[in-house]
C-alpha cells in the first residue's frame, strides 16, 4: 500500500513539473498558434539562475542566511526569463505570426544558440544545486511512506502559480485582455486592445513560467546545459493531451501523463514505459482528436 | 545576355548537369571527400522525400530520422549477421541472449533486408499518418506528434540493448553480397548505385510533383477544406506521401550503411531529424532541386565548420535555422528562381507553387483561421 502511495506521490510530483513547462507552452500555443521550441532552453536559464545566486550566497552572504537564497531565485529565474521571452518576441517571434511550422524551426535555432552559450558561459557537465537544509528530509507518513520535502514543495509552488495564473486569466484587466485575443483577435483588436502588447506579454509571461520550472528542478537533480530538451517533448505531449484554451485540460494532461508515465516506468520498465505511454496518448486522440478540454467552436479547423 | 528559356527544358538541362557532375565527381575528389561526397547524396534522397511532404504538401514531419534509421538498421541487420559468419552476433552474447531473436530471421537474406528496409519505415509512417490525418489532427500537432515518435523510437533502441546494439548501434561489417565493404572499387560502385538512386528519385519525384497527384498535394497545403468539399479525401494523399516519403528515407539508410558501416540512435535523434528539415529550408522548398542542393552544400558546410570550429558549429546551425526562416524562406534554389523571373529569364510557366501559394495564403488564412471563424 505505502508503495503504490509512494509511486502515485512520484507521478503527481512529476506531473507538477510538467504542469509547469506546460503552461507557458498552452499558452503561446493557444494564444499565438506559435510553437516554441526555445521554451525548454528558458527552464535551462532558470535552473542556472538559481545556480549563479546559489554561488553568490556562498560567497558574499553569511552561512546563516544561505537558506533563504531559493525564494530569492524563484524570483530572479522568473524574472530574467521574462526578459529574455520578451526579447526573444519582439525580436523574432513577432515576424513569425501565422507561419506556425516556420516559427518552429527558427525557435528550434534559438534553442541551438542558447544551449550552446550555456555551454560556454557554465561549462558542458552538469553541476548540482545545494538545497537549502529547510528543503532536505522528508514527512514521515509511515514506516514505508517518507515524502520529500523538496518535492512537496515544488508541488505546492505549482499550486501557487496555477492559482496565480488563474486569477490573473479570469479575474484581472490584462488576463481578461489576452482571453479575448485568443478567442476572436479581430473583434479583441477593434475593441481597442492592443493584441500586439498582449503577445508579448504572454510570450515573456510563459517564458517566465518556464524559468520557475527550471527553479524547482535544481531540487530534482543536477542541471546541465540540455536540461530543457528532456522535459520539452513531454511537455508538448501535455498540451496535445490535454487541448488549447483552459487551465484545467493543462492541469488534466499533465497529472495523465505524468501519473500513468510513472506507473508504467515502475510496472514495465524505463524504455516500455514510455512506448505504453506514447501509443495511450494515439489511442486518445482517436477518440478526441483535440485533447482532453476545449474551447468550443464552430471553426472547421 | 538574355535567356528565354521554359521551365521544363531548365530541369532537363539540370538533371543532365548534376548527373555529369556526380559520375564525374570520382576523377577529382580523394577516397575520403568521394566517401562523404556518397553519404551527402544518400542525405539528399530523404532530403526529397521531406521536400513532397513538407514543400507540396505542408506537412512537416521532425520524424524523418525515425524512418531514416529503421531503414539504415534494417541494412545492418543483414550485414552483422553476415560479418557473424553464422554465429550469434557479439553484442547479444555480451547481453547474455543465447539465441538470435525471431524477428532477425529474415534479415539472413539480402533481398529480404532491403525490401524491409523499406516496407519497415513506410509501416510506421502509415500507422502514425494515418491515425493522426484521419481525426484531422492540425499541422503542428503533427510535428510534434512526430517528434515524440523519435524520442520513444530511440530510448526503444538504446534500452533494448540485446537485440538492437544499444547506444553502440551496429558495426563491424565485413562483406556485402560477398564484396568486401572495405576495398575502394566495393566504395566506389556504392557511390555510383548511391548517385543513380538519387537521379532516380529526383526524376520519380519530379514526376509526382507535376502530375495531377501533386497538383492535388499543393492544394492541401493550401487549402485543405476546399480539397475535402471538391471530393477529394485529402487522408488518401496525405498518407500516401507520407509513406512514400518514409520509404524514400528508408532506401537512403540502406545507402548511408553500406557507406558509412555503422548506424547508431545517435543518428536518428531529435537533432538529426530537425537537421534534416533544415536541408530542404536552406534549398527551397517545393523545388526538388533544392532538397538536393541543400542536403549537400549544409552538410558540407558542417563538416568543414566542425572539423575547424566543433564548438561554434551549433551556434551557426541555429543562426542558419533563424537566417533561412526570416529573410529566406524560399531557400536558395526558389531565391535564385525570382530572380531569374524578375530579369525575364524564363517564358511561359513561371510561378513555383510556393510563391502562388504565399499570396494565396493570404486571403486563404482569414477563412480558415480559428481565431476568426470562432
Amino acid at each position: 500500500m505505502g508503495l503504490l502511495l509512494l509511486q502515485l506521490f512520484n507521478g503527481i510530483s512529476l506531473s507538477s513539473i510538467l504542469l509547469l513547462i506546460a503552461l507557458g507552452l498552452a499558452i503561446t500555443f493557444g494564444l499565438m498558434n506559435v510553437i516554441n521550441m526555445a521554451h525548454g532552453e528558458f527552464i535551462m536559464i532558470g535552473a542556472y539562475m538559481a545556480y549563479t545566486i546559489q554561488q553568490l550566497f556562498q560567497k558574499f552572504v553569511p552561512a546563516s542566511a544561505f537558506g533563504w537564497y531559493f525564494i530569492l531565485s524563484i524570483g530572479v529565474a522568473f524574472a530574467v526569463a521574462f526578459a529574455i521571452g520578451w526579447l526573444l518576441e519582439v525580436t523574432l517571434i513577432r515576424f513569425l505570426y501565422g507561419r506556425p511550422l516556420d516559427s518552429l524551426l527558427a525557435t528550434w535555432g534559438v534553442s541551438l544558440v542558447l544551449q550552446q552559450l550555456a555551454r560556454q558561459i557554465f561549462g558542458a557537465p552538469n553541476v548540482a544545486v545545494k538545497a537549502p537544509e529547510w528543503l532536505e528530509g522528508g514527512l514521515v507518513l509511515s514506516e514505508d511512506l517518507t515524502l520529500p520535502y523538496k518535492r512537496l514543495f515544488i508541488i505546492g509552488l505549482v499550486v501557487v502559480c496555477i492559482v496565480i495564473i488563474y486569477l490573473y486569466q479570469y479575474h484581472s484587466r490584462g488576463g481578461r485582455n489576452m482571453q479575448a485575443v485568443m478567442q476572436n483577435r479581430g473583434m479583441a483588436s477593434c475593441l481597442g486592445i492592443s493584441t500586439r502588447r498582449v503577445d508579448a506579454q504572454a510570450f515573456a509571461f510563459g517564458s517566465g513560467m518556464a524559468g520557475i520550472a527550471g527553479c524547482a528542478l535544481t531540487l530534482v537533480g543536477p542541471i546541465g546545459p540540455s536540461i530543457g530538451t528532456y522535459y520539452i517533448v513531454d511537455a508538448f505531449m501535455v498540451v496535445v493531451l490535454g487541448g488549447i484554451g483552459k487551465i484545467i485540460g493543462t492541469v488534466a494532461g499533465a497529472l495523465g501523463i505524468g501519473v500513468l508515465n510513472t506507473a508504467f516506468e515502475y510496472t514495465t520498465s524505463a524504455t516500455l514505459g514510455k512506448v505504453i505511454v506514447f501509443t495511450l496518448i494515439i489511442a486518445f486522440l482517436q477518440w478526441k482528436p483535440s485533447g482532453l478540454v476545449t474551447t468550443r467552436s464552430r471553426a472547421l479547423d | 545576355m538574355h535567356l528565354s528559356l521554359s521551365n521544363t527544358k531548365i530541369k532537363i538541362a539540370f538533371t543532365l548537369v548534376l548527373f555529369a557532375l556526380m559520375l564525374a565527381a570520382p576523377m577529382f575528389l580523394s577516397e575520403f571527400r568521394l566517401s562523404l561526397l556518397g553519404k551527402f547524396l544518400a542525405y539528399a534522397i530523404i532530403a526529397m522525400g521531406l521536400d513532397l511532404i513538407w514543400g507540396y504538401t505542408g506537412i512537416l514531419s521532425l520524424g524523418h530520422g525515425v524512418y531514416f534509421g529503421l531503414g539504415a538498421y534494417c541494412m545492418a541487420m543483414h550485414l552483422k549477421l553476415v560479418a557473424s559468419h553464422g554465429e550469434l552476433p557479439d553484442f547479444m552474447s555480451w547481453s547474455g541472449i543465447e539465441k538470435l531473436p525471431a524477428f532477425w530471421l529474415p534479415f539472413q537474406s539480402p533481398a529480404a533486408a532491403i525490401l524491409l528496409a523499406i516496407l519497415v519505415p513506410m509501416a510506421v509512417a502509415f500507422l502514425l499518418g494515418y491515425l493522426t490525418f484521419r481525426n484531422r489532427i492540425k499541422g503542428s500537432f503533427f510535428s510534434i506528434l512526430s517528434q515524440a515518435l523519435v524520442i520513444i523510437t530511440v530510448t526503444l533502441f538504446v534500452g533494448q540493448q540485446g537485440y538492437t546494439g544499444g547506444t553502440n548501434g551496429l558495426t563491424n561489417f565485413d562483406s556485402f553480397l560477398g564484396l568486401s565493404m572495405s576495398e575502394p572499387s566495393t566504395k566506389l560502385m556504392f557511390y555510383y548505385i548511391t548517385a543513380f538512386v538519387v537521379i532516380a528519385t529526383l526524376i520519380l519525384c519530379q514526376w509526382l510533383a507535376s502530375s495531377r497527384l501533386g497538383k492535388i498535394l499543393v492544394a492541401v497545403r493550401d487549402a485543405e477544406n476546399r480539397v475535402r468539399f471538391i471530393g477529394y479525401n485529402p487522408v488518401t494523399y496525405k498518407v500516401f506521401i507520407y509513406c512514400f516519403s518514409a520509404g524514400l528515407a528508408g532506401l537512403a539508410g540502406i545507402l548511408f550503411v553500406l557507406q558509412e558501416g555503422i548506424v547508431s540512435p545517435a543518428q536518428m535523434g531529435i537533432v538529426p531529424s530537425i537537421e534534416m528539415v533544415l536541408w530542404v529550408a536552406i534549398g527551397g522548398r517545393a523545388t526538388i532541386f533544392g532538397a538536393i542542393l541543400g542536403a549537400v552544400i549544409t552538410n558540407a558546410a558542417k563538416t568543414s565548420f566542425s572539423e575547424a570550429y566543433p564548438e561554434w558549429w551549433p551556434i551557426i546551425l541555429g543562426a542558419m535555422f533563424i537566417v533561412v526562416v526570416l529573410f529566406l524562406p524560399k531557400g536558395i534554389v526558389g531565391t535564385c528562381k525570382e530572380l531569374a523571373e524578375k530579369r525575364g529569364w524564363f517564358q511561359g510557366k513561371t510561378r513555383s507553387p510556393l510563391q502562388a501559394s504565399s499570396q494565396a495564403r493570404v486571403t486563404l488564412d482569414n477563412d480558415t483561421n480559428p481565431a476568426v471563424t470562432k
